[in-house]
Protein backbone atom coordinates (compact mmCIF):
# COMPACT_ATOMS: atom_id res chain seq x y z
CA UNK A 1 0.00 0.00 0.00
CA UNK A 2 1.65 3.00 -1.43
CA UNK A 3 1.96 6.03 1.76
CA UNK A 4 0.36 9.40 0.63
CA UNK A 5 2.10 11.05 3.23
CA UNK A 6 5.83 10.35 1.95
CA UNK A 7 7.10 14.14 0.84
CA UNK A 8 10.37 13.12 -0.38
CA UNK A 9 11.78 9.95 -1.42
CA UNK A 10 13.79 8.56 1.79
CA UNK A 11 17.30 7.32 1.75
CA UNK A 12 18.67 4.91 4.06
CA UNK A 13 19.42 6.02 7.57
CA UNK A 14 23.04 4.68 6.68
CA UNK A 15 23.82 7.60 3.60
CA UNK A 16 22.88 9.96 5.83
CA UNK A 17 25.24 12.88 7.76
CA UNK A 18 25.16 14.03 11.12
CA UNK A 19 23.23 17.11 9.77
CA UNK A 20 20.47 14.95 8.09
CA UNK A 21 19.66 12.47 10.32
CA UNK A 22 19.42 14.81 12.93
CA UNK A 23 16.84 16.79 11.20
CA UNK A 24 14.80 13.62 10.00
CA UNK A 25 14.84 12.80 13.66
CA UNK A 26 13.37 16.31 15.03
CA UNK A 27 11.03 16.14 12.50
CA UNK A 28 9.48 12.72 13.13
CA UNK A 29 9.52 13.91 17.21
CA UNK A 30 7.56 16.88 16.34
CA UNK A 31 5.12 14.41 14.38
CA UNK A 32 4.54 12.24 16.79
CA UNK A 33 3.95 15.24 19.49
CA UNK A 34 1.66 16.83 17.29
CA UNK A 35 -0.46 14.92 14.43
CA UNK A 36 -3.03 12.37 14.65
CA UNK A 37 -0.76 9.21 13.48
CA UNK A 38 -2.25 5.76 12.30
CA UNK A 39 -0.56 3.81 14.82
CA UNK A 40 0.61 2.03 12.13
CA UNK A 41 2.73 4.89 10.94
CA UNK A 42 3.13 6.23 14.07
CA UNK A 43 5.20 2.91 15.29
CA UNK A 44 6.80 2.78 11.75
CA UNK A 45 7.88 6.71 12.63
CA UNK A 46 9.15 5.44 16.11
CA UNK A 47 10.94 2.40 14.21
CA UNK A 48 12.71 4.97 12.06
CA UNK A 49 13.74 7.29 14.69
CA UNK A 50 15.34 4.66 17.02
CA UNK A 51 17.24 4.07 13.69
CA UNK A 52 18.16 8.14 12.97
CA UNK A 53 19.08 8.06 16.85
CA UNK A 54 21.60 5.11 16.37
CA UNK A 55 23.00 6.56 13.52
CA UNK A 56 23.51 10.24 14.84
CA UNK A 57 25.40 8.28 18.01
CA UNK A 58 27.66 6.42 15.61
CA UNK A 59 28.94 9.32 13.44
CA UNK A 60 29.27 11.43 16.47
CA UNK A 61 31.40 8.25 18.09
CA UNK A 62 33.41 7.93 15.47
CA UNK A 63 34.08 11.32 14.32
CA UNK A 64 37.93 12.17 13.74
CA UNK A 65 38.62 16.21 12.84
CA UNK A 66 39.07 16.53 8.98
CA UNK A 67 41.95 19.41 8.48
CA UNK A 68 42.33 20.52 5.20
CA UNK A 69 44.47 23.78 3.82
CA UNK A 70 44.19 26.28 1.47
CA UNK A 71 46.37 28.16 -0.69
CA UNK A 72 45.17 30.68 -3.32
CA UNK A 73 42.13 29.18 -4.40
CA UNK A 74 42.84 25.44 -4.20
CA UNK A 75 42.05 22.98 -1.48
CA UNK A 76 44.54 20.39 -0.43
CA UNK A 77 44.78 18.20 2.36
CA UNK A 78 46.98 19.19 5.15
CA UNK A 79 49.40 16.65 7.44
CA UNK A 80 49.73 17.72 10.88
CA UNK A 81 52.69 15.65 11.18
CA UNK A 82 55.04 18.25 8.97
CA UNK A 83 56.33 20.40 11.47
CA UNK B 1 88.79 75.27 -28.35
CA UNK B 2 86.21 76.53 -30.75
CA UNK B 3 83.03 77.94 -30.04
CA UNK B 4 79.71 76.02 -30.27
CA UNK B 5 77.03 76.37 -33.08
CA UNK B 6 74.63 76.59 -30.89
CA UNK B 7 74.67 78.47 -27.33
CA UNK B 8 73.84 76.60 -24.17
CA UNK B 9 70.47 77.43 -23.06
CA UNK B 10 69.86 80.78 -21.17
CA UNK B 11 68.56 80.05 -17.53
CA UNK B 12 66.45 82.59 -16.11
CA UNK B 13 66.22 82.01 -12.29
CA UNK B 14 62.51 80.97 -12.38
CA UNK B 15 63.01 78.76 -15.37
CA UNK B 16 66.06 77.05 -13.64
CA UNK B 17 64.11 76.80 -10.55
CA UNK B 18 60.90 75.25 -12.25
CA UNK B 19 63.24 72.41 -13.87
CA UNK B 20 65.38 71.77 -10.88
CA UNK B 21 61.58 70.90 -9.36
CA UNK B 22 60.12 69.03 -11.84
CA UNK B 23 63.03 67.00 -11.17
CA UNK B 24 62.38 66.48 -7.94
CA UNK B 25 59.01 65.91 -8.29
CA UNK B 26 58.80 63.75 -10.60
CA UNK B 27 61.08 61.26 -8.85
CA UNK B 28 59.42 58.39 -7.43
CA UNK B 29 61.91 57.92 -4.35
CA UNK B 30 61.35 61.07 -3.50
CA UNK B 31 57.62 61.47 -3.32
CA UNK B 32 57.33 59.09 -0.48
CA UNK B 33 59.90 58.89 2.12
CA UNK B 34 60.75 58.14 5.64
CA UNK B 35 63.14 60.46 7.15
CA UNK B 36 64.50 60.52 10.35
CA UNK B 37 66.22 62.92 12.54
CA UNK B 38 66.37 65.58 14.93
CA UNK B 39 63.86 68.31 15.25
CA UNK B 40 64.99 71.61 15.46
CA UNK B 41 63.66 75.22 14.71
CA UNK B 42 60.28 74.17 15.47
CA UNK B 43 57.62 76.62 14.46
CA UNK B 44 53.87 76.40 15.23
CA UNK B 45 52.40 79.72 14.00
CA UNK B 46 48.94 80.95 14.34
CA UNK B 47 47.98 79.59 10.68
CA UNK B 48 48.36 75.89 12.29
CA UNK B 49 51.15 75.22 9.69
CA UNK B 50 54.31 73.25 11.32
CA UNK B 51 57.44 74.38 10.35
CA UNK B 52 60.97 72.48 11.65
CA UNK B 53 63.94 71.27 10.40
CA UNK B 54 65.57 68.00 10.54
CA UNK B 55 69.03 67.39 11.33
CA UNK B 56 71.47 65.03 12.13
CA UNK B 57 74.99 65.24 11.87
CA UNK B 58 75.87 65.99 8.08
CA UNK B 59 72.69 67.08 6.82
CA UNK B 60 69.49 69.70 7.31
CA UNK B 61 66.41 69.13 6.19
CA UNK B 62 63.58 72.13 5.94
CA UNK B 63 59.98 70.59 6.71
CA UNK B 64 56.60 71.89 6.70
CA UNK B 65 53.42 70.04 7.96
CA UNK B 66 49.89 71.13 6.89
CA UNK B 67 47.50 72.43 9.65
CA UNK B 68 45.53 69.44 8.24
CA UNK B 69 48.25 67.10 8.76
CA UNK B 70 49.19 69.14 12.27
CA UNK B 71 45.40 68.21 13.74
CA UNK B 72 45.81 64.64 13.29
CA UNK B 73 49.65 64.41 14.89
CA UNK B 74 48.76 61.76 18.00
CA UNK B 75 52.47 63.43 18.96
CA UNK B 76 53.61 66.33 20.69
CA UNK B 77 55.91 67.58 18.77
CA UNK B 78 59.42 69.24 20.23
CA UNK B 79 62.99 70.18 19.68
CA UNK B 80 65.65 67.53 20.28
CA UNK B 81 63.10 64.79 19.71
CA UNK B 82 64.63 62.23 17.51
CA UNK B 83 61.64 61.49 15.18
CA UNK B 84 60.59 59.65 11.72
CA UNK B 85 58.75 61.58 9.36
CA UNK B 86 56.88 60.82 6.00
CA UNK B 87 56.24 63.19 2.97
CA UNK B 88 57.28 63.93 -0.39
CA UNK B 89 60.28 66.29 -1.15
CA UNK B 90 58.87 69.49 -2.93
CA UNK B 91 60.60 72.92 -3.95
CA UNK B 92 59.50 75.95 -2.76
CA UNK B 93 60.42 78.43 -5.64
CA UNK B 94 59.88 81.86 -4.12
CA UNK B 95 62.85 81.08 -1.55
CA UNK B 96 65.04 78.53 -3.93
CA UNK B 97 64.34 76.18 -1.31
CA UNK B 98 63.69 72.40 -1.13
CA UNK B 99 61.63 70.67 1.53
CA UNK B 100 60.03 67.68 2.84
CA UNK B 101 56.24 68.28 2.87
CA UNK B 102 55.40 66.41 5.73
CA UNK B 103 51.77 64.24 6.19
CA UNK B 104 53.43 61.88 9.19
CA UNK B 105 55.36 62.26 12.14
CA UNK B 106 56.55 59.49 14.52
CA UNK B 107 58.63 59.07 17.26
CA UNK B 108 61.32 56.64 17.40
CA UNK B 109 62.97 54.24 19.73
CA UNK B 110 61.17 53.63 22.86
CA UNK B 111 57.52 53.59 22.71
CA UNK B 112 57.34 54.59 19.08
CA UNK B 113 55.66 51.62 18.33
CA UNK B 114 53.36 52.24 21.59
CA UNK B 115 52.85 55.54 19.69
CA UNK B 116 52.02 53.88 16.43
CA UNK B 117 49.52 51.78 17.38
CA UNK B 118 47.96 54.64 19.64
CA UNK B 119 47.68 56.48 16.18
CA UNK B 120 46.35 53.91 14.11
CA UNK B 121 43.94 52.85 16.31
CA UNK B 122 42.23 56.36 17.02
CA UNK B 123 41.71 56.53 13.23
CA UNK B 124 40.40 53.24 13.21
CA UNK B 125 38.31 54.07 15.91
CA UNK B 126 37.16 57.04 14.31
CA UNK B 127 36.11 55.59 10.85
CA UNK B 128 34.00 53.13 12.94
CA UNK B 129 35.72 49.97 12.29
CA UNK B 130 35.74 48.92 15.87
CA UNK B 131 32.01 49.96 16.45
CA UNK B 132 29.96 47.42 18.59
CA UNK B 133 27.68 47.46 16.05
CA UNK B 134 29.75 45.88 13.58
CA UNK B 135 29.76 42.82 15.30
CA UNK B 136 28.52 40.02 14.62
CA UNK B 137 27.58 36.95 16.30
CA UNK B 138 29.29 33.43 15.89
CA UNK B 139 27.61 30.52 14.87
CA UNK B 140 26.95 28.04 17.67
CA UNK B 141 27.54 24.70 15.51
CA UNK B 142 29.86 25.85 12.50
CA UNK B 143 30.52 22.89 10.13
CA UNK B 144 33.35 24.48 8.71
CA UNK B 145 36.24 26.72 10.58
CA UNK B 146 38.83 28.41 8.68
CA UNK B 147 42.27 29.00 10.55
CA UNK B 148 44.80 31.86 9.86
CA UNK B 149 48.07 31.11 11.79
CA UNK B 150 51.52 29.68 11.03
CA UNK B 151 51.45 26.24 9.70
CA UNK B 152 54.52 25.34 12.22
CA UNK B 153 54.26 26.58 15.69
CA UNK B 154 52.44 25.46 19.28
CA UNK B 155 49.35 27.67 17.83
CA UNK B 156 47.99 25.28 15.26
CA UNK B 157 48.33 22.22 17.43
CA UNK B 158 46.94 23.54 20.31
CA UNK B 159 43.75 24.61 18.56
CA UNK B 160 43.23 21.60 16.68
CA UNK B 161 43.38 19.53 19.76
CA UNK B 162 41.21 21.34 20.94
CA UNK B 163 38.52 21.28 18.07
CA UNK B 164 39.29 17.79 17.96
CA UNK B 165 38.22 17.03 21.67
CA UNK B 166 35.51 19.49 21.28
CA UNK B 167 34.04 19.04 17.92
CA UNK B 168 35.60 16.31 15.92
CA UNK B 169 32.54 16.48 13.43
CA UNK B 170 33.62 19.83 12.01
CA UNK B 171 35.58 20.52 9.10
CA UNK B 172 38.51 22.86 9.73
CA UNK B 173 40.46 24.70 6.51
CA UNK B 174 43.74 26.07 7.43
CA UNK B 175 45.00 29.07 4.99
CA UNK B 176 48.69 29.17 6.35
CA UNK B 177 50.96 32.70 6.86
CA UNK B 178 53.30 33.76 8.02
CA UNK B 179 52.56 35.79 11.16
CA UNK B 180 55.62 37.93 11.84
CA UNK B 181 58.24 40.09 9.75
CA UNK B 182 57.53 42.09 6.57
CA UNK B 183 56.11 39.45 4.55
CA UNK B 184 53.25 38.97 7.14
CA UNK B 185 50.60 41.68 6.94
CA UNK B 186 50.08 41.01 2.54
CA UNK B 187 50.05 37.25 3.16
CA UNK B 188 47.52 37.53 6.33
CA UNK B 189 45.15 39.28 4.05
CA UNK B 190 45.60 36.94 0.85
CA UNK B 191 44.93 33.97 3.57
CA UNK B 192 41.57 36.22 4.68
CA UNK B 193 40.47 36.53 1.41
CA UNK B 194 41.71 32.72 0.36
CA UNK B 195 39.25 31.46 3.02
CA UNK B 196 36.56 33.98 2.89
CA UNK B 197 36.22 31.95 -0.91
CA UNK B 198 35.35 28.85 0.58
CA UNK B 199 32.52 30.20 2.84
CA UNK B 200 33.87 29.50 6.06
CA UNK B 201 31.07 29.61 8.97
CA UNK B 202 33.94 31.23 11.33
CA UNK B 203 37.86 32.06 10.95
CA UNK B 204 40.29 31.95 13.89
CA UNK B 205 42.93 34.56 13.20
CA UNK B 206 45.58 33.06 15.89
CA UNK B 207 49.21 33.41 16.59
CA UNK B 208 50.97 32.61 20.26
CA UNK B 209 52.85 35.08 22.50
CA UNK B 210 55.77 37.29 21.86
CA UNK B 211 56.52 40.77 22.14
CA UNK B 212 55.21 44.34 20.49
CA UNK B 213 57.25 43.69 17.30
CA UNK B 214 56.60 40.21 17.18
CA UNK B 215 53.24 40.72 17.26
CA UNK B 216 53.35 44.18 15.06
CA UNK B 217 51.58 42.20 11.83
CA UNK B 218 48.52 42.45 13.61
CA UNK B 219 48.58 46.09 14.05
CA UNK B 220 49.53 46.35 10.36
CA UNK B 221 46.21 48.74 8.60
CA UNK B 222 46.19 46.33 6.02
CA UNK B 223 45.74 43.23 8.12
CA UNK B 224 42.67 44.99 10.33
CA UNK B 225 40.81 45.91 7.69
CA UNK B 226 40.88 42.59 5.94
CA UNK B 227 40.06 41.52 9.68
CA UNK B 228 37.22 44.10 9.13
CA UNK B 229 36.18 43.42 6.11
CA UNK B 230 35.63 39.88 6.58
CA UNK B 231 32.16 38.30 4.89
CA UNK B 232 32.83 35.45 7.70
CA UNK B 233 32.71 36.33 11.46
CA UNK B 234 35.97 36.31 12.87
CA UNK B 235 37.92 35.24 16.51
CA UNK B 236 40.98 36.86 17.01
CA UNK B 237 43.19 34.85 19.14
CA UNK B 238 46.55 36.76 19.22
CA UNK B 239 49.18 36.50 21.72
CA UNK B 240 48.46 36.29 25.93
CA UNK B 241 45.61 37.32 27.86
CA UNK B 242 47.23 40.77 28.36
CA UNK B 243 47.90 41.15 24.78
CA UNK B 244 45.75 43.90 22.89
CA UNK B 245 46.54 44.08 19.04
CA UNK B 246 44.22 45.94 17.01
CA UNK B 247 43.05 43.23 14.73
CA UNK B 248 41.83 42.18 18.17
CA UNK B 249 39.35 45.14 18.42
CA UNK B 250 38.49 45.16 14.81
CA UNK B 251 37.24 41.16 15.53
CA UNK B 252 33.86 39.96 15.60
CA UNK B 253 34.79 38.60 19.25
CA UNK B 254 38.52 38.55 20.92
CA UNK B 255 40.17 35.49 22.30
CA UNK B 256 42.63 35.80 25.07
CA UNK B 257 44.57 32.80 23.70
CA UNK B 258 44.38 30.55 20.54
CA UNK B 259 43.10 27.95 22.40
CA UNK B 260 40.12 29.99 24.30
CA UNK B 261 39.59 31.25 20.37
CA UNK B 262 38.87 27.22 19.17
CA UNK B 263 36.88 26.89 22.15
CA UNK B 264 34.69 29.67 21.35
CA UNK B 265 34.52 28.59 17.75
CA UNK B 266 32.97 25.67 19.68
CA UNK B 267 30.18 26.07 21.91
CA UNK B 268 28.29 23.51 21.12
CA UNK B 269 30.66 20.50 21.66
CA UNK B 270 30.14 16.68 21.09
CA UNK B 271 28.76 15.81 24.44
CA UNK B 272 26.26 18.55 23.87
CA UNK B 273 25.43 16.34 20.73
CA UNK B 274 25.38 13.73 22.08
CA UNK B 275 22.92 14.16 25.04
CA UNK B 276 20.29 16.13 22.55
CA UNK B 277 20.09 12.90 20.87
CA UNK B 278 19.54 11.34 23.72
CA UNK B 279 16.75 13.62 24.64
CA UNK B 280 15.24 13.28 21.17
CA UNK B 281 15.57 9.62 21.88
CA UNK B 282 13.51 9.83 25.39
CA UNK B 283 11.27 12.32 23.76
CA UNK B 284 10.26 9.67 20.95
CA UNK B 285 9.67 6.66 23.08
CA UNK B 286 7.81 8.97 25.27
CA UNK B 287 5.20 10.05 22.59
CA UNK B 288 5.15 6.85 21.18
CA UNK B 289 3.84 5.64 24.98
CA UNK B 290 1.54 8.57 24.41
CA UNK B 291 0.54 7.19 21.45
CA UNK B 292 -0.43 3.23 22.46
CA UNK B 293 -2.16 4.29 26.08
CA UNK B 294 -4.09 6.58 23.65
CA UNK B 295 -5.26 3.83 21.63
CA UNK B 296 -5.61 1.09 24.24
CA UNK B 297 -7.96 3.52 26.02
CA UNK B 298 -10.40 3.94 22.90
CA UNK B 299 -10.09 -0.04 22.43
CA UNK B 300 -10.98 -0.39 25.73
CA UNK B 301 -14.03 1.86 25.08
CA UNK B 302 -15.17 0.36 21.91
CA UNK B 303 -14.79 -3.14 23.72
CA UNK B 304 -17.58 -1.65 26.44
CA UNK B 305 -19.62 0.06 24.10
CA UNK B 306 -18.89 -3.80 22.50
CA UNK B 307 -19.91 -5.51 25.19
CA UNK B 308 -23.28 -3.40 25.87
CA UNK B 309 -24.31 -4.59 22.07
CA UNK B 310 -23.74 -8.17 22.38
CA UNK B 311 -26.41 -10.84 21.34
CA UNK B 312 -26.64 -12.01 25.25
CA UNK B 313 -27.28 -8.48 26.26
CA UNK B 314 -29.65 -8.22 23.78
CA UNK B 315 -31.59 -11.37 24.31
CA UNK B 316 -31.48 -10.22 28.00
CA UNK B 317 -32.93 -6.91 26.82
CA UNK B 318 -35.53 -8.85 24.71
CA UNK B 319 -36.69 -10.80 27.57
CA UNK B 320 -37.24 -7.88 29.89
CA UNK B 321 -39.49 -6.22 27.15
CA UNK B 322 -41.43 -9.03 26.96
CA UNK B 323 -41.69 -9.46 30.73
CA UNK B 324 -42.54 -5.65 30.63
CA UNK B 325 -45.23 -6.41 27.50
CA UNK B 326 -47.21 -9.33 29.13
CA UNK B 327 -46.88 -6.91 32.43
CA UNK B 328 -49.19 -4.32 30.53
CA UNK B 329 -51.10 -7.09 28.50
CA UNK B 330 -51.80 -9.11 31.66
CA UNK B 331 -52.83 -5.68 33.29
CA UNK B 332 -55.16 -4.29 30.67
CA UNK B 333 -56.41 -7.72 30.45
CA UNK B 334 -57.73 -7.46 34.18
CA UNK B 335 -58.96 -4.39 33.69
CA UNK B 336 -61.46 -5.39 30.65
CA UNK B 337 -62.18 -8.78 32.90
CA UNK B 338 -63.08 -6.32 36.08
CA UNK B 339 -65.02 -3.69 33.57
CA UNK B 340 -67.12 -6.76 31.67
CA UNK B 341 -67.98 -8.27 35.53
CA UNK B 342 -68.73 -5.43 36.25
CA UNK B 343 -71.41 -4.37 33.32
CA UNK B 344 -72.68 -8.41 33.99
CA UNK B 345 -73.37 -7.39 37.74
CA UNK B 346 -75.16 -4.45 36.54
CA UNK B 347 -77.01 -6.31 33.57
CA UNK B 348 -78.10 -9.31 36.66
CA UNK B 349 -79.51 -6.57 38.58
CA UNK B 350 -81.39 -5.02 35.92
CA UNK B 351 -82.50 -8.14 35.27
CA UNK B 352 -83.62 -9.88 38.17
CA UNK B 353 -85.54 -6.14 37.98
CA UNK B 354 -87.63 -7.42 35.30
CA UNK B 355 -87.76 -10.98 36.26
CA UNK B 356 -91.57 -12.54 36.71
CA UNK B 357 -90.01 -13.74 40.21
CA UNK B 358 -89.98 -10.38 40.97
CA UNK B 359 -93.31 -9.85 39.19
CA UNK B 360 -95.06 -11.89 41.57
CA UNK B 361 -93.36 -11.36 44.49
CA UNK B 362 -95.43 -7.76 44.15
CA UNK B 363 -98.55 -9.89 43.83
CA UNK B 364 -99.16 -10.67 40.40
CA UNK B 365 -100.12 -14.09 39.79
CA UNK B 366 -99.60 -16.32 36.14
CA UNK B 367 -102.87 -17.47 35.56
CA UNK B 368 -102.94 -21.11 33.14
CA UNK B 369 -105.42 -23.37 32.00
CA UNK B 370 -105.07 -26.97 33.38
CA UNK B 371 -106.04 -28.96 30.47
CA UNK B 372 -103.37 -27.63 27.87
CA UNK B 373 -101.22 -24.91 30.22
CA UNK B 374 -101.85 -21.89 28.35
CA UNK B 375 -101.40 -19.09 29.89
CA UNK B 376 -104.70 -16.99 30.75
CA UNK B 377 -103.70 -13.06 29.90
CA UNK B 378 -107.57 -12.07 28.84
CA UNK B 379 -111.23 -12.75 29.85
CA UNK B 380 -112.25 -14.79 27.13
CA UNK B 381 -109.39 -17.23 27.52
CA UNK B 382 -111.29 -18.95 30.56
CA UNK B 383 -114.74 -20.31 30.47
CA UNK B 384 -116.39 -21.01 33.61
CA UNK B 385 -116.10 -24.21 35.25
CA UNK B 386 -113.08 -24.86 33.75
CA UNK B 387 -109.86 -25.81 36.09
CA UNK B 388 -107.06 -23.22 36.20
CA UNK B 389 -103.78 -23.31 38.27
CA UNK B 390 -102.54 -19.91 39.69
CA UNK B 391 -99.08 -19.36 40.27
CA UNK B 392 -98.31 -16.59 42.90
CA UNK B 393 -94.69 -15.83 44.26
CA UNK B 394 -94.08 -19.02 46.28
CA UNK B 395 -96.56 -21.60 44.51
CA UNK B 396 -99.53 -22.73 43.01
CA UNK B 397 -103.31 -22.47 43.55
CA UNK B 398 -105.79 -24.70 42.08
CA UNK B 399 -108.90 -23.02 41.51
CA UNK B 400 -112.12 -23.15 39.47
CA UNK B 401 -113.84 -19.86 37.68
CA UNK B 402 -117.06 -19.50 38.61
CA UNK B 403 -117.55 -16.72 35.96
Amino acid sequence: MPKSSSKKAEKTVEELTYEEALAELEEIVNSLEGEQNQLEEAIKLFERGQALAARCGVLLEAAELKVKQVVGDVVLPFDEESE
Amino acid sequence: MQPTLFSTQQWTVSKLTFYIRRLLEENDTLQDVWVQGEISNLSRPASGHVYFTLKDSNAALKCVMWKTSAARLGLALQDGMEVEVHGKIGVYEISGQYQLYADQIRAVGEGALYQEFMRLKSMLEMEGLFSPERKRPIPILPKKIGIVTSATGAALRDMLNTLRRRLPIVEVLLAPSPVQGIEAPPALVNAIRSLNAQSPDVIILARGGGSIEDLWAFNDERVVRAVAGSQAPVISGVGHETDFTLCDFAADLRAPTPTAAAELATQITLSDLKVNTSSLLSQLAAHILDILSEQRAHLSSLTTSLRYMSPERRIQSEHQRVDELSRRVYSSLLHRIQLQSARVNGMTQRLEALSPLAVLARGYAVVTRKDDGSVVSRVEQATPGQQISIRVSDGELDAQITH
